[in-house]
């Protein structure tokens, strides 16, 4: 579990319920110990530069390089996109989801909102998505395969190999589905196939 | 593709879901764009347009009221982190004006002149969320209890001395530890003494917390007194006059910025303290007569 910024605490919760050994990840050593991280809900420019002044993004960078599955909730979805757009300037992301995504693409505050939407590769019932301040995919690469659509084709779920990412925040919901498929992820690759 | 999905707006749970998201990080009082630029470029989480820090209310005197719209919607312009800004207590028409502007949240502050002595703003009725201080459990809940979707212990603003932020920071805990070990009868009496919602007091002592984000603020000037307030349970820190009061903004900034989350650890805080330059001068809370204290202020 990334620990320097955002809702970090809400993942280890949903996480620890079901099951996984969870660490918080502030520092290089913790990040190339772990089988899979969690990058949560927060402010990118601030986890960005937190990532970057104490060496921990360069270890990510690599164990996405490596395979390291990973999943980004909203800012934690922006630190693996290759592309951002309306960044901060000299915003960096960890990158390895071949697909551009725009920050706070819904605009303020006052424009976050609860929705239910349908994730065909979790099954039914719908989950309920929240978004605050939230991100979209605006491009997707060739590799990446949208997982979730709202209703006016905005891609608000991603995924690409061992790398997922949501716009909205499961861990905040009851719903952990998609926690679940990440730690799917994580055994699959730890038992080798 | 159909426009029959309904978007909910202005929920609980998406005003009290930002501020989740701001946890571990630093909220920064800027009075100008350029000041915004600045505490985005240092990492600050979000910040709170005014006209004036508390250290410049506090010396020039007179009534603090809402920012000017220009000056909101140029800091607003200028960063893509999430903007706050200030109404007076009670001032439900400021707080329309500040929804109206765009801002992601707003202070129902004591740090400016209360516009009303026995009202606060009724938050339930706003898409934006709201934070409003507190000096203890009682008065966090009342505010919950109004609608707010964030507390921060009050602390005495522009003071640089930190000791009132550690007594209500101390204050609001001890009193969430000692609901959780009352028994069920013992609720109805502490509910009544603390005078805040008996069902607000059963939760707290049920989850042992508090149903929303609490941060800490006023007179927080060092890496270091932002690691104490973590380390004490703040999810987090305001800092007002502390960072653009002092001799190298930029540098303090990205440095409280750093202590807050290598909150426990403190070899990182002493190496983020060095060469800071030098702190805001400040006042002693005891140098300041009891009518000018702002914590005073909201009830």
């Amino acid at each position: 579990m990334l620990a320097l910024q955002g809702d970090f605490r809400e993942h280890v919760a949903v996480l620890t319920h079901l099951g996984a050994d969870v660490i918080a990840v502030r520092r290089p050593e913790e990040a190339l110990a772990v089988s899979g991280l969690v990058i949560p809900g927060g402010e990118s420019s601030v986890i960005d530069k937190l990532s970057r002044s104490f060496g921990v993004a360069d270890a990510v960078k690599e164990r996405i390089a490596d395979g390291m599955p990973v999943y980004g909730t909203c800012a934690g979805l922006i630190m693996i996109a290759d592309r951002l757009v309306d960044a901060i300037r000299g915003q960096q992301s960890f990158g390895g989801l071949d697909v551009a995504v725009r920050r706070n693409a819904f605009g303020g505050q006052t424009e976050s909102f609860e929705a239910d939407l349908d994730v065909p590769v979790l099954g039914d019932p719908p989950m309920h998505a929240v978004f605050i301040r939230a991100p979209v995919v605006t491009e997707l690469g060739a590799e990446a395969r949208a997982l979730a659509r709202l209703e006016d084709g905005t891609v608000v779920a991603v995924e690409q190999g061992n790398l997922l990412g949501t716009s909205f925040h499961p861990e905040m919901t009851a719903d952990y589905r998609f926690h679940r498929y990440f730690l799917d992820k994580v055994a699959a690759r730890a038992s080798g196939s | 593709m159909s426009e029959s999905t309904t978007h909910e707006f202005g929920s609980n749970r998406v005003k009290r879901g930002l501020a989740e998201m701001l946890k571990g990080g630093v909220i920064m009082d800027v009075v100008t764009a350029e000041q915004a630029r600045i505490a985005e470029d240092a990492g600050a989480v979000a910040v709170m347009a005014l006209e004036r820090v508390p250290a410049d209310i506090r010396s020039q005197g007179g009534v603090a009221r809402m920012s000017d719209p220009d000056l909101i919607e140029a800091i607003i312009a200028e960063v893509s982190i999430p903007v706050m800004a200030k109404a007076r207590i009670g001032h439900f028409v400021e707080a329309q004006v500040l929804q109206a502007l765009g801002v992601d949240y707003i202070d129902e502050s004591e740090v400016l002149s209360p516009a009303d002595y026995v009202n606060h703003i009724d938050k339930w009725d706003y898409t934006v969320p709201f934070v409003c201080g507190a000096t203890n459990l009682g008065e966090a809940l009342r505010r919950i209890n109004e609608g707010a979707a964030m507390v921060r212990s009050k602390g005495e603003a522009g003071t640089g001395d930190v000791s009132e932020a550690t007594k209500h920071i101390r204050k609001i805990k001890s009193e969430i530890a000692a609901l959780s070990s009352m028994s069920k009868d013992e609720l109805y009496v502490a509910a009544k003494e603390l005078q805040a919602p008996y069902d607000l007091v059963v939760e707290i002592a049920e989850t042992g917390k508090l149903p929303v984000v609490l941060f800490t603020a006023g007179g927080v000037a060092t890496p270091a007194d932002a690691a104490m307030m973590m380390q004490l349970g703040a999810d987090g820190v305001f800092v007002g006059s502390g960072i653009f009061k002092s001799g190298n903004p930029e540098k303090r900034a990205a440095a409280v910025v750093k202590a807050t989350t290598f909150f426990d650890d403190p070899s990182v805080i002493a190496e983020v303290s060095r060469g800071l330059g030098e702190a805001m001068v400040g006042i002693n809370v005891s140098d300041v007569p009891a009518p000018h204290r702002l914590a005073e202020r909201g009830w």
